[in-house]
């Protein structure tokens, strides 16, 4: 057997993401190349190379992949991933966005967010937000798969010696052009590797009351996280939507603020090792899930913790 | 301009499915059925297109047994203008979705689809992905605004890092993100017109596609319940814990 995983990356560093599905891969069994494709980016294959258990390294260094324009890295990705038994790619909206279009030019189906490796062609899957597990079975020569990154521990970033490789195919498909960015930059830790989670949500009320809760997320060295109510409410932006349709995330520690407790919102975070609720409603269903609740209002309690803390 | 948009049918987002106890499903009788959140967003962005003179005709389709008509008459009375149904008692995995849609697009020549990014069922989140790689059309997944300029389509992305902007030539393909547009209520009088607009029925076989399998469900299981936690009474007993019991702070 041999595995392909998509790195992803910003053309600079690698990101942790790509980590995660690296373990997937060693739970598969089999060679693991990476593929980093982009423009500029020796410095991630380098980095790439040195991951534990990586074997080979495919570099493909192109103007058209700077972007990872999907209807030009697909093309690559399926030509290459012929001689593969799997291709794998962390389940981030990149790897989402590339990976079906991969699957369906190589005419195969995909198995998407994995969560466990039962065998080399089986998997276990979340369904339905997360209220069911799916054990699936690949009927494919190839298997296309996106890989749930908390379900998975990171492999070392250093260990490995792995050859890099440049290939050479070049694909423009001439469909699309990347037009801009609105990159949210942060000081504090990236949500989904965060160690700390504190989320908030309607209840802050509007977006200055958020400084509530980073006051202690500063304290905690936490990752800030929110509903999709909060979001959808413009109180912060989009990338901090915790749930089905957001991140996942399973931190040590997730606290929730102002949250009901939603099906969509318990889907990215129910696997958070300890979750604290505070909520004013005792009967919110975010109590159901929590190690701690505390049924207090908000705006006393999130202050009180920060001193406290 | 001629717009696309599927619609899939799947259980109500308020309801919280159960495992049968065989664990070789999940138990879907009785359960409340809707249109699938992100495939009404769909609907609503055509349907808006069309109102702001930019599309001319907005064409539904939806893939599954008679039942679907529900659904595609739901997006009817929300503005589409005609539907097809694509029957199938089978659960079509995603290429073979893509599969039949692409055909529907070889027929139908839109200049834009719009599908939900991942219908909250199986949360595959392929479907837009692998039509746009049959049709070799450009995709504009997780989309957070869509507007059409010229001989192309710009959509903006909700992506991991912010927001992303790109280009595509049309026609194209798109799917929606949650934040895309707030969808209306239909209107009595427009559920009632709706039961009038033509919806045309089509089998896999009529478009030539044969349903493959791709996977095999081996079983479903419901997920670890956590164990119930505690009350805490005061902000101090809360850091007490998570400090002493917890060990996480
Ligand atoms: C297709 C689809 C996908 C979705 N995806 C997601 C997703 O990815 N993530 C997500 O989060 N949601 C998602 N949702 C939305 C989800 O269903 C809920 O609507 C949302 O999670 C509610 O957010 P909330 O808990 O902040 O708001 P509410 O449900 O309005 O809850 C607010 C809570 O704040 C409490 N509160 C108010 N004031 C105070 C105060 N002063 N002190 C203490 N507590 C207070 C209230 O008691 C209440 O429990 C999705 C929905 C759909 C249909």
């Amino acid at each position: 057997m041999a595995i392909l995983i998509v790195a992803e990356h910003d053309n600079a560093t690698l990101k942790g993401a790509t980590l995660h599905a690296v373990s997937a891969a060693a739970q598969i069994g089999g060679d693991v190349a990476v593929l980093v494709a982009g423009e500029g980016c020796q410095a991630v294959a380098d980095e790439a190379a040195k991951v534990a258990g990586v074997a080979k390294v495919l570099l493909a260094d192109n103007a058209a992949y700077g972007h990872q324009l999907a209807e030009n890295v697909a093309p690559l990705v399926a030509e290459l991933g012929k001689d593969f038994s799997h291709i794998l790619a962390p389940a981030t909206t990149t790897g989402k966005n590339l990976l079906p279009r991969v699957a369906a030019l190589l005419d195969v189906g995909q198995i998407s967010e994995i969560v466990a490796v039962e065998g080399a062609d089986t998997f276990k899957r979340p369904i339905y937000a997360g209220n069911a597990i799916a054990t699936v079975k690949s009927l494919d020569a190839i298997k296309v798969i996106t890989v749930r990154g908390t379900a998975f521990d990171a492999a070392a970033a250093e260990g490995g010696s792995a050859s890099v490789e440049a290939v050479g195919a070049a694909h423009d498909a001439g469909k699309s052009r990347f037009v801009g960015e609105e990159v949210a930059v942060s000081e504090r830790p990236e949500l989904t590797a965060a160690r700390v989670v504190i989320s908030g949500g309607r209840g802050m009320g509007n977006g200055e009351n958020f400084a509530l809760i980073e006051k202690v997320a500063d304290k905690l060295g936490a990752a800030v996280g929110a509903s999709r109510a909060a979001v959808d409410a413009g109180f912060v932006p989009n990338d901090m939507q915790v749930g089905q349709t957001g991140k996942i995330v399973a931190p040590e520690l997730y606290i929730a603020v102002g949250i009901s407790g939603a099906i969509q919102h318990l889907a990215g975070m129910k696997d958070s090792k300890v979750i604290v609720a505070i909520n004013k409603d005792e009967e919110a269903p975010i109590f159901q899930v929590a190690d701690y609740g505390l049924v207090a209002d908000l705006f006393e309690a999130v202050p009180e913790l920060e001193g406290k803390l | 301009m001629k717009v696309l948009v599927t619609v899939k049918r799947v259980l109500d987002y308020n309801v919280k499915v159960r495992v049968k106890a065989d664990q070789t499903d999940v138990d879907l009788t009785n359960v409340k059925m809707a249109l699938n959140p992100f495939c009404e967003i769909a609907v609503e962005e055509a349907v808006r297109l069309k109102e702001a003179g930019i599309a001319s005709e907005v064409v539904v389709v939806s893939i599954g047994p008679k039942a679907v008509q529900e659904q595609i008459r739901t997006a009817l009375a929300l503005g589409a203008d005609r539907g097809i149904q694509i029957e199938t008692d089978a659960m079509p995995e995603s290429l073979s979705v893509a599969k039949l849609l692409a055909k529907i697009v070889e027929d139908e020549k839109p200049g834009l689809v719009i599908l939900g990014k991942q219908a909250i069922d199986s949360d595959n989140n392929q479907s837009g992905q692998m039509l746009a790689a049959l049709t070799g059309m450009g995709q504009g997944t997780f989309a957070s605004e869509v507007k059409v300029e010229g001989e192309e389509v710009l959509v903006t992305r909700e992506v991991d890092g912010g927001l992303q902007t790109v280009g595509l030539k049309l026609p194209a393909i798109v799917t929606t993100d949650l934040r895309l547009n707030e969808p209306r209520y239909a209107s009595l009088p427009n559920i009632m017109k709706a039961k009038k607009k033509p919806l045309d029925v089509k089998t896999p076989a009529d478009l030539g596609v044969e349903l493959r399998a791709h996977t095999e469900l081996l079983k479903v299981e419901p997920p670890a319940e956590r164990a119930g936690g505690i009350k805490v009474a005061s902000v101090e007993e809360l850091v007490e814990k998570l400090k002493n019991e917890a060990k996480v702070i």
